[in-house]
């Protein structure tokens, strides 16, 4: 749907304008003595002054460095704004991100290939009935202040999130089906549901420290900003935060699955990736995710640069063309305008015949994808599923011509498909503006409907969400960031899913409402045995694709850059070819080594705050000086200007 | 007289309110600068202006609070959807998410609640970031003074000061090659320019090392006390290095072109006939009465410096308000862009009025 990732849309700076010389401006000759000039003067260094005395007071100094000289930092670059640090209210990926790092969860997922396995519980297990889950909880987690970590924890968590409405902000939909949470042990926590639910494994939900949390009156305006370091833990523990300006934490050394070998990680803010990599080329930063992938440019340039490795992996999400079926409500009310044409299965499939999902990879993300196939991407091997050849909608225009004659729309005198009621086959696709990609795959769309004979307007908005959930759209660029527990992306193509009133919001993606698929997605949540449930998966992607109303044309690989000489390696997930930002885990971070100093004299630690500090100051040093410098100068005309006209 | 450059407001880089009305706030026809305002002779003369300048003022802060509740609802967008896409969500969240907001309320309720706080200082809570608006923008307004205030100080001086030179010397090589300098780098993006600096004097090329932060306000290494501010300033030159260079030749152009409509004066003439050095003709005769629309400038100048300047803030990482701004539209997180629209409108008419204030007592015919 609309927003990919919960990534905001990056400023506009797109490297197009011709080069201009650029040479120091010379003032002519110095200047001074202008009465109202030299008001002008005054009037500037007070205004100087009122801003440095602004800046002062509001930005008190941080607080010295704990680490020694011999810590190892780990800087990566970031982009998004922390919306909040409260895991009752942050929803975007920098802040799920942090969280991961700073609290456990009841379970994690293993880098090798995204199954659950123990986290903050060792062992899970389902009563007979599927109603009744019982976690053991570990004992050897403490907080960061000293205390057990205990069952009574995570009870406090979830309860909370059911009784007030303000923690289940974030996560809400987690704690739904849950009827009662209790803790009738400090190793025992048992979680009663109203419904099976085959999900339990993968409750993304951080465990929060119920001596410090239950004091808190309204958790809506608590944004776990204000007292550093933040108790938590996980294997990180967050020391201090700047808006905007850096996130740090340190290395939790008493964690239970073992000490990150970094001392400290720092979130880094860098507003424009091309600022990022640069960064990255100068040493500052270690690590640059780009956001949601470095652009094919970015990437070939590192490739060549020394000290630094590019990571390309499969990435999480899928990039797909969603079709409207008719926007309806769940009582069945229509609404929105979607082609009435689009209804025909033939005319979608005749579509999707004629989509060149290889050039779309090699033209548009320059090889930086993987062709699309099932709805889940193959990262996720368990649930992966591909078409088999008879089932395929391949390349194939011929056939879709011959599929839109077998609709009833024929090719008419001026090369235009045409219905029988006479009116030709006009389209519209809704595009994020933002995004490059959907301008681009626009084009070729129009290209190749174009030579079926079918019109094609590619309708890019700011903010496509309006038109998403009114329904007045007929295609749209659609993607989504997939779960190692795919139950959520499934989730959103059933009935269930539908808005209660018409456009309104509502979990569905484009409005989907299929009883098979439907029956499918029921039986996958209450099947608790692993290989039975993604067999289910499978036949509901299976399912998904023979609908034709979702269409999946690539899936974009993660591309991310780190230097070697900082970093020596780092675990990505999964692990043989994987992503390192947003992984669900703290495995990049948590494994991460440093590189050590013997090679080549280069510094071992991240080389930003120990030489760019040294420089810095020489730097303002000298600034200071050449403006001591400047202002003697113009003291001195002054003063000889004034003996001048004396005489 | 002529102003060549007619583009005022949001220059180059910078992301701010509509362009501001030249300084006869309360009037808002826009009259040319030079023509200063009618002031009725006598001290009550003077006070009834000064009184009917700052009722103008008001009444244009009235009219930016109410305007401001309802421009921002008009753009297509709804918070609630913007925030909560891509994720998984119950239709209870949602529903509970507006009552948080408040969007559940009929919009003329949300109106009165709004103008009823806002009349009190308060803005609310911002949408996304769940904090007090007013600390939000605190937490960003002084970075943003610090970057655009500076850049303010050094291209008005840089500009007035090569704007009279080149007028003075007006066809000359020095004319000439100043005037075509600043023109170009007027018409370079700022982010481009950024770029390139960063590329040049942040990471280095060939023999020359990187001199600066390729970004952001501190290296938060914990520096304390005078560390800190070298720090602060370490990161602080290139952006303001980008902004002056795209911004002084506005200042420059204004003040080359007044100073050339006085070139003529006779009252010059008399002055070089009194035996005056060419230089003291200048600075004390020609300059003095060539200020104001300069002086004009720079106060629609000073006034947008606190809409920060968004490209150049993205390019280095700055976290003032141009950013703020910028994510705050795009949600669109509406009482903080509120908020944001009132104090960026609120200080173009605090300098327009001030320089309506400052007028008389500039330029003493005007109080004649």
């Amino acid at each position: 749907m609309a927003t990919r990732d919960q990534h905001p849309p990056a400023p506009p700076t797109a490297l197009t304008t011709p080069a201009t010389p650029a040479k120091p401006a010379t003032p002519a000759t110095p200047t001074p003595r202008l009465t109202r000039l030299r008001l002008l003067l005054a009037s500037g260094a007070a205004a100087l002054g009122l801003t440095a005395a602004l800046t002062t007071p509001l930005n008190p100094a941080p607080p010295p460095a704990q680490a020694d000289d011999s810590a190892t930092t780990l800087t990566v670059a970031v982009a998004q704004s922390v919306d909040s640090l409260s895991p009752f209210l942050a929803v975007r990926l920098v802040s799920t991100s942090i969280h991961r790092l700073m609290y456990d969860y009841l379970t994690n997922y293993d880098a090798k290939d995204n199954t659950a396995i123990p986290g903050f519980a060792t062992a899970w297990e389902p009563s007979p009935d599927k109603l009744t889950w019982t976690y053991t909880i570990r004992d050897d987690s403490q907080w960061s202040d000293g205390k057990q970590a205990t069952a009574a924890d995570a009870a406090w968590t979830f309860q909370t999130m059911m009784d007030d409405e303000g923690a289940a902000t974030a996560n809400g939909s987690f704690v739904s089906n849950f009827k009662k949470v209790s803790a009738p042990s400090p190793d025992k926590l048992v979680v009663e549901l109203k419904k099976p639910q085959a999900t339990m494994a993968a409750l993304d939900v951080p465990i929060l420290p119920q001596h410090i949390w239950e004091g808190i009156d309204d958790f809506t305006k608590f944004n776990n900003d204000k007292k550093f370091p933040i108790v938590g833990n996980g294997p990180f523990i967050l020391t201090d935060y700047k808006v905007d300006s850096f996130v740090k934490l340190k290395a939790n050394k008493d964690f239970w699955r073992g000490a990150p070998a970094f001392d400290e990680l720092v979130f880094r803010y860098y507003k424009d990736q091309d600022a990022a990599v640069a960064a990255l080329r100068k040493g500052e930063v270690s690590f640059v995710s780009g956001q949601p992938a470095l652009t094919p440019a970015q990437a070939k340039s590192l490739k060549q640069a020394d000290n630094i490795a590019v990571n390309e992996g499969p990435g999480r999400r899928f990039f797909a063309l969603a079709v409207n079926p008719g926007a309806r409500t769940k009582d069945g009310e229509e609404f929105g305008d979607g082609h009435p044409a689009l209804l025909d299965q033939n005319v979608r499939h005749a579509l999707f015949h004629a989509v060149d999902r290889e050039t779309i990879v090699d033209k548009v993300f320059q090889g930086h994808a993987v062709e699309g196939a099932g709805y889940i991407p193959p990262r996720f091997s368990d649930y992966f599923w591909e078409p088999s050849p008879q089932q395929k909608i391949a390349y194939d225009p011929k056939r879709a011509a011959t599929l839109l004659d077998k609709a009833g729309y024929r090719v008419d005198g001026q090369g235009k498909r045409v219905g029988e009621d006479g009116k030709p086959l006009d389209l519209r696709i809704l595009c994020h503006a933002t995004d490059p990609n959907d301008k681009a795959i626009g084009k070729y769309l129009q290209e190749w409907w174009g030579e079926l004979g079918i019109g094609l307007k590619v309708d890019c908005r700011d903010d496509v969400s309006k038109p998403w959930y009114d329904g007045e759209y007929d295609l749209a660029f659609d993607g989504w960031s997939v779960n190692p527990d795919p139950d959520f992306v499934l989730s959103i193509h059933t009935c269930d899913a539908l808005p209660t009133k018409a456009k309104s919001s509502a979990a569905t993606d484009n409005f989907i409402c299929d009883t098979r698929y439907d029956e499918l997605y029921r039986q996958q949540l209450a099947e608790y045995d692993p290989a039975k449930r993604a067999d289910l998966v499978k036949r509901m992607e299976s399912r998904l694709y023979d609908l034709g109303y979702m269409n999946v044309m690539a899936y974009p690989n993660a591309v991310e850059a780190y230097r070697t000489d900082h970093i020596k390696s780092i675990t990505t997930m999964p692990e043989d070819a994987g992503n390192i930002y947003g992984q669900d885990g703290y495995w990049s971070w948590w494994s991460a080594v440093p590189a050590t100093t013997d090679g080549g004299g280069q510094d071992g630690k991240s080389g930003s705050s120990g030489d760019s500090g040294n420089t810095g100051l020489v730097v303002g040093l000298t600034a200071v000086a050449a403006l001591v410098a400047v202002g003697g100068a113009l003291f001195a005309l002054r003063r000889r200007t004034t003996r001048e006209d004396r005489e | 007289m002529t102003v060549e450059l007619t583009k005022s407001g949001g220059g180059p880089g910078s992301l701010g309110p509509p362009p501001p009305p030249p300084p006869s706030s309360s009037g808002g026809s826009g009259h040319q600068a030079s023509q200063a305002p009618r002031i009725p002779h006598g001290y009550h003369g003077y006070l009834r202006y000064v009184a009917g300048k700052l009722a103008g003022a008001a009444i244009s802060l009235l009219a930016v609070l109410v305007t401001s509740f309802f421009l921002f609802r008009m753009i297509p967008g709804d918070p609630v959807k913007q925030m909560t896409g891509g994720r998984q969500m119950s239709t209870e969240q949602i529903e509970s998410l507006r009552r948080q907001f408040g969007l559940d309320q009929p919009l003329w309720q949300q109106f009165t609640d709004y103008c009823a706080s806002a009349l009190t200082g308060d803005f609310g809570t911002s949408f996304q970031f769940r904090a007090p608006v007013i600390d939000k923008i605190t937490e960003a307004l002084p970075a943003t003074l610090l970057l655009t205030g500076t850049a303010f100080v050094l291209y008005t001086l840089i500009g007035i000061w090569i704007g009279s030179r080149a007028a003075w010397r007006r066809g000359r090589f020095g004319d000439r090659f100043h005037t075509a300098f600043a023109l170009t780098l007027y018409s370079v993006p700022s982010f481009w320019l950024g770029l390139l600096l960063i590329v040049t004097l942040s990471v280095g090329v060939g023999p020359l090392p990187g001199l600066f932060p390729t970004g952001g306000m501190e290296s938060g290494g914990g520096e304390s006390g005078f560390a800190y501010v070298l720090d602060v300033a370490h990161h602080l030159t290139l952006p303001v290095i980008t902004l002056v260079a795209v911004e002084y030749a506005r200042t420059l152009l204004v003040m080359r072109s007044s100073l050339l409509d006085e070139m003529g004066g006779d009252y010059l003439t008399t002055a070089r006939a009194k035996g005056l050095r060419d230089d003291l003709v200048r600075r004390r005769h020609a300059v003095p009465n060539a200020l104001l629309p300069t002086v004009t400038l720079l106060f629609v100048n000073l006034g947008n410096t606190v809409a920060g300047a968004i490209l150049v803030e993205t390019v280095f990482s700055w976290p003032g308000l141009g950013g703020l701004f910028y994510q705050a539209l795009s949600v669109p997180d509406l009482p903080l862009v509120q908020a944001l629209f009132v104090l960026f409108a609120a200080s173009v008419i605090l300098m327009n009025t001030l320089a309506d204030l400052v007028y008389p007592l500039l330029d003493p015919r005007v109080s004649r």
